[in-house]
Parts: structure tokens; C-alpha cells; sequence
């Protein structure tokens, strides 16, 4: 139901403008996001690539209401998720958060785990939510992995079942930190392809961050780089190739020329953090 | 290796899994060197007391000596296998365990998980508690014979009251140890605070709150032993120190082995209630090979 609508009518629009956070503005005053805009149109694939610490994780953390921002404001879809007087979002289903060392709940199986959302929410009884539950976990290929907890699996099924957790709850967005950081090159190719099969199916707005540039580019529909702390925009590239994707777009001549275009914004910005890491350890 | 006759095998399940994980025990060494190594230890024993009888030592009573009291049908110094009197001591010490662990745990568990979940029960409660741990039980004994009347009030409350920090501690220290990144996704999936209490916060302290189960038992039998030495009618701490003062020096000894096997046992019994609560705790484990 919802999955349709949100599919015809492209909801969760992000706009981000004039981000300031500033932690511990009294005391140590670290400035991790300065300034920072960014549109991100309902149903996009948005990449965020940005040099290790500078702040890529505190702009997730301020979308998903983890903490507050200093300045600036964040809509979601024209509704205020904070802002001016309001410095903190609420946690809320339709923000997903996909963690960077994965957050499935060790103690719950992989079914309770994805049952656990409707369930809190009270938007299906728990009887229901578990059916739900095996059958989309069936669909992303964990069927024979109901019963199992989170650590008799592999990482890559876990990363799976863990957006499979985000998704049930039929979110406007999906914001990924690094969801497949710690994985070899094979099995992150699998998160891929699963993850555009999704993509494709639900049409959900994505948000990921990553350091990994021809992930950003195979992902993407828009990439934003951003700069070294403080965390700003610097550079949009947009990926115009046609989606479906397959494994072979890495390898067409479109592909290298955009991870040219990506990686030279990139390392610039590479060398100026590793420079100030210097000069912060001097 | 052959594969096909591998695949073949069916994993073994109920009493059959048992005797496999029973012959699998027996086919490697360590139940032999714990054999051998208790042999060694009764051997010392009796190499000291009536062996070559060594000075000092001769005043104890040897391994032949209280195995010839303790299975005796007419013990010579008055406690034996069949004795009433000995599953009388070995009863109510049973018993004041129950109580005082029950307590300790109904009380303990739950103050332990508030205050880990939140800060201002913490800054109400943690600084009393911290004051009142480090005293040793010992120190409690004549306030709590003014305060509680007959023998088992007291006793109890000793019992009880060291067994209670211990597992307080480490139910609160429970909380502490859970990801922050667990609540983060709670929170976005949906939760109130009592559903992240119920599903993040009592599940994952559960590892630590055991663990403190596990020391909390045997803390309670230790403050239960003293207590009866001071204050008691009955149970074995009452019999070592009533043993003692009557010059019989072999009861003595039987209720200080039995303590040992009922401890043991009583800390095998919350382990396994452990195992059998956390199963995605000894997966995981098992998992990581160990």
C-alpha cells in the first residue's frame, strides 16, 4: 500500500540548508558540520563521499534525531524535522537508520528482529508482524535463516536482514552509514545488487554514506562530496546511467570517467584532512 | 576424507546428542587429568595427616579418618551419610539460601537495571550503595541482631545483603556495557522507553547480570556461613563452629567439603539457567570457537 504510493508520488524529500553543528560549543568547540546544504529529491540515491571524520556521520546522526544541530534546519518533505527552536528531531519509522557495525538486535532472531518494528509501532499484531517478517526476509534470500540470532550468521546476510528490519516499516528514507564498510569486494558486490533490486522495488529515498567511490558511483543517482571538517558541499556529480544496473556498468567508459571526476574532487580533499591530522598531532 | 558418508550423517538430538557429547568428553584427555589431579590433592592430604603425620598436622583429621565418619551408619563423632542431623544442618542452610539469593536477585536485578537505564535513579541510589558495599558483612552482624528478632532474621539479612551489591553491580554495570547504537535503532524503529527497556535494556545486561549471579551465590554462601558462626541454631556454618568448639574436628571438616559441593553445585545451577536464558549468547559464542 504505502510502498505504491510513495512509489507514484517520489515522497522523502530531504532538504538540508544551512547545517551548523557544533559539539560542545562551550567547552572544546569542535566544529563538525559548517554551513552545509544539500536537496535531496523523494526516491534519490544520494552518495555522500567525504574524507574519514569530517563530519559525514553527524549530518545522519542530525537527520535521524540522534542529536541536536546547532544552526540551520532540516524538512522532510516540507515538515520540519528540526530546525529554528527546535534543535532535535524525534526518532521516527519513516527515518531508517542502517548502522556501520550493524545494529540487529543480538539477542532476537532474525525474524523477531524484523517483526520488531510493527510490533513496537502497533501497526500489526506480533503474530502478523512475524509472518511479515519470514516473508520479506524470505524474499531478500534469508528464508532458512529465520530462526537463526544475528551471530550465526554471516555479516553479509545480517547486513541484509538489517535493511530488511529498516525497510518492513515502509520508511520515506534509508540512511546508511557505511553499511558495507568491513566486507570483502565479492560479498559487497551481492549487497549491491541486492540492495538496487530494492531500490527498484520500493523507490524509497536512499541516503549513504561511504568512502568508497565506485560504490558511490554504482549507487548513486547524485554524488556529493563534501569537505574535510568542517563537513560543507563541495562538489555534485550526478550519475546519469540508466538504471537497471548491473556489475557490467563498472566497466563501461561512462563509469571511469565519473570515478575520475569523483576522485580527483576527493583526494584533494583527502590531502587537506590528512594535513590537518598532521598539524592537530604536531 | 570421505564427504558423501559426512553429508550422510545426521546430527544427533536429545539423549543421543548427550551420550555423543558424553563419549566426545571421555575421548579427550581433561576428565582423566581432573581424576588424576583430585587423586594427587586427597593424596597430599593424607601423605601430611597420616602418611608421615607432620607436625601440626596430626591435630586435623585425615582423608581415612572422615571418609570412616562421614559413610559410617554409627559415626564415631556423631555426623555421618546417615545422620539426621546432617541433612538437618545441610536443610536450613539450603533454605536460607533460597531466601536470601531470591531477595538479593528480586531486588538486586531490577534496582541494578533501573539505575543503568536511568541516570537520575542512579544519582539518587548509586552513592548509598557505594557507601554501604565496601563494608564487610562482619561489621553488620550486631546491628542486625538489634534490628531483626530470632536467629533466621539476621542470618538472612547477612546473607542477603552481600549478594545484593554484587548483583546490583553488576546488573547496573549490565546496562552500561549495551551498545548505544542498540537504543539508536530502538529509538528509530519505533520504541517507547518501557519497549527499549524490555527489548534492549534487560536482554543485554542479561550476560552481566549472571555473571553477577554466578559470584553473588557463592558471596551468599560465604556471608551465610559467617553469619551462622555468629548467630545461629542451625546449618553448617553453625555445625563447623559448634564442631570446633566441642573438640570434634571431623563434622568440622565434612561441613566445610559439603559446603563445597553444595556451592559448586548451586553455581552450576545458575549457570545453566543462564545458558538455557541467553541461547543467542552461547551461539554466538560458540561461533567465535569457544
Amino acid at each position: 500500500m504505502a510502498k505504491n504510493t510513495s512509489k507514484v508520488e517520489k515522497k522523502g524529500a530531504l532538504s538540508i540548508k544551512n547545517v551548523t553543528k557544533i559539539y560542545d560549543p562551550t567547552g572544546v568547540n569542535v566544529m563538525a558540520v559548517d554551513d552545509c546544504s544539500m536537496e535531496i529529491a523523494g526516491g534519490e540515491v544520494c552518495m555522500i563521499v567525504g574524507p574519514s571524520g569530517c563530519g559525514k556521520t553527524t549530518l545522519l546522526n542530525g537527520i535521524a534525531g540522534f542529536h541536536s544541530i546547532t544552526e540551520g534546519s532540516i524538512h522532510l518533505d516540507d515538515e520540519l524535522l528540526c530546525g529554528p527552536g527546535k534543535p532535535k528531531a524525534d526518532q521516527s519509522a519513516e527515518r531508517m537508520v542502517v548502522f556501520q557495525h550493524g545494529a540487529l538486535f543480538p539477542w532476537k532472531t532474525l525474524q523477531e528482529n524484523v517483526a520488531y518494528g510493527p510490533t513496537v509501532q502497533k501497526v500489526l499484531p506480533p503474530a502478523q508482524a512475524l509472518d511479515k517478517a519470514g516473508q520479506m526476509l524470505a524474499e531478500a534470500g534469508l528464508g532458512n535463516f529465520l530462526k537463526k540470532y544475528p551471530g550465526e550468521v554471516s555479516s553479509g546476510m545480517a547486513r541484509r536482514a538489517e535493511i530488511v528490519r529498516a525497510l518492513i516499516n515502509n520508511p520515506k528514507v534509508l540512511l546508511l552509514d557505511e553499511p558495507y564498510r568491513a566486507m570483502d569486494a565479492l560479498t559487497k558486490q551481492i549487497m549491491h545488487e541486492s540492495l538496487l533490486e530494492t531500490y527498484d522495488r520500493t523507490g524509497v529515498t536512499i541516503f549513504f554514506i561511504t568512502h568508497d567511490l565506485e560504490e558511490a558511483i554504482f549507487l548513486g543517482d547524485k554524488v556529493h562530496i563534501v569537505t574535510t571538517r568542517p563537513c560543507q558541499l563541495k562538489k555534485t556529480v550526478e550519475v546519469k546511467i540508466p538504471r537497471p544496473r548491473s556489475y557490467e556498468t563498472q566497466s563501461s567508459e561512462k563509469f571511469r570517467r565519473l570515478l575520475e571526476e569523483v576522485n580527483d574532487a576527493v583526494h584533494e580533499e583527502a590531502v587537506k584532512a590528512f594535513k590537518a591530522g598532521e598539524r592537530e598531532m604536531a | 576424507m570421505n564427504s558423501t558418508a559426512e553429508s550422510n550423517k545426521v546430527a544427533p538430538e536429545g539423549f543421543n546428542l548427550f551420550l555423543y557429547r558424553t563419549k566426545k568428553h571421555f575421548s579427550g584427555p581433561d576428565p582423566y587429568l581432573t581424576i588424576a589431579g583430585v587423586f594427587l590433592w586427597l593424596f597430599a592430604y593424607w601423605v601430611l595427616c597420616e602418611g608421615l603425620q607432620i607436625w601440626r598436622f596430626t591435630k586435623l583429621p585425615g582423608p581415612v579418618a572422615i571418609s570412616k565418619d562421614w559413610f559410617s551408619t554409627t559415626p564415631f563423632q556423631g555426623i555421618s551419610i546417615f545422620t539426621q542431623e546432617y541433612y538437618d544442618h545441610i536443610y536450613v542452610s539450603c533454605q536460607r539460601i533460597l531466601i536470601a539469593f531470591g531477595i538479593a536477585t528480586g531486588l538486586g536485578v531490577p534496582l541494578g537495571l533501573f539505575m543503568g537505564w536511568s541516570r537520575s535513579i542512579r544519582d539518587y541510589i548509586f552513592p548509598i550503595i557505594e557507601l554501604l558495599r565496601p563494608i564487610p558483612i562482619l561489621a553488620w552482624v550486631p546491628l542486625s541482631i538489634l534490628l531483626l528478632p530470632g536467629f533466621e532474621g539476621p542470618v538472612i539479612f547477612l546473607a542477603t545483603l552481600a549478594s545484593f551489591f554484587v548483583t546490583t553491580l553488576n546488573a547496573m554495570l549490565g546496562v552500561d556495557s549495551i551498545d548505544e547504537e542498540y537504543f539508536r535503532a530502538a529509538g528509530c524503529l519505533g520504541s517507547s522507553r518501557w519497549d527499549v527497556f524490555k527489548n534492549v535494556v534487560v536482554p543485554g545486561a542479561l550476560p552481566f547480570i549472571f555473571t553477577g549471579l554466578q559470584i553473588s551465590i557463592g558471596v551468599a554462601w560465604f556471608s551465610l556461613v559467617a553469619a551462622e558462626m555468629v548467630s545461629g541454631d542451625l546449618g553448617l556454618g553453625y555445625l563447623i563452629v559448634d564442631a570446633y568448639m566441642n573438640n570434634v574436628t571431623v563434622p568440622m571438616v565434612i561441613a566445610m567439603i559439603t559446603l563445597g559441593f553444595i556451592g559448586y553445585f548451586s553455581s552450576a545451577c545458575v549457570r545453566a539457567l543462564g545458558n538455557r536464558l541467553m541461547a543467542w549468547h552461547v551461539k554466538e559464542l560458540a561461533q567465535q570457537g569457544r
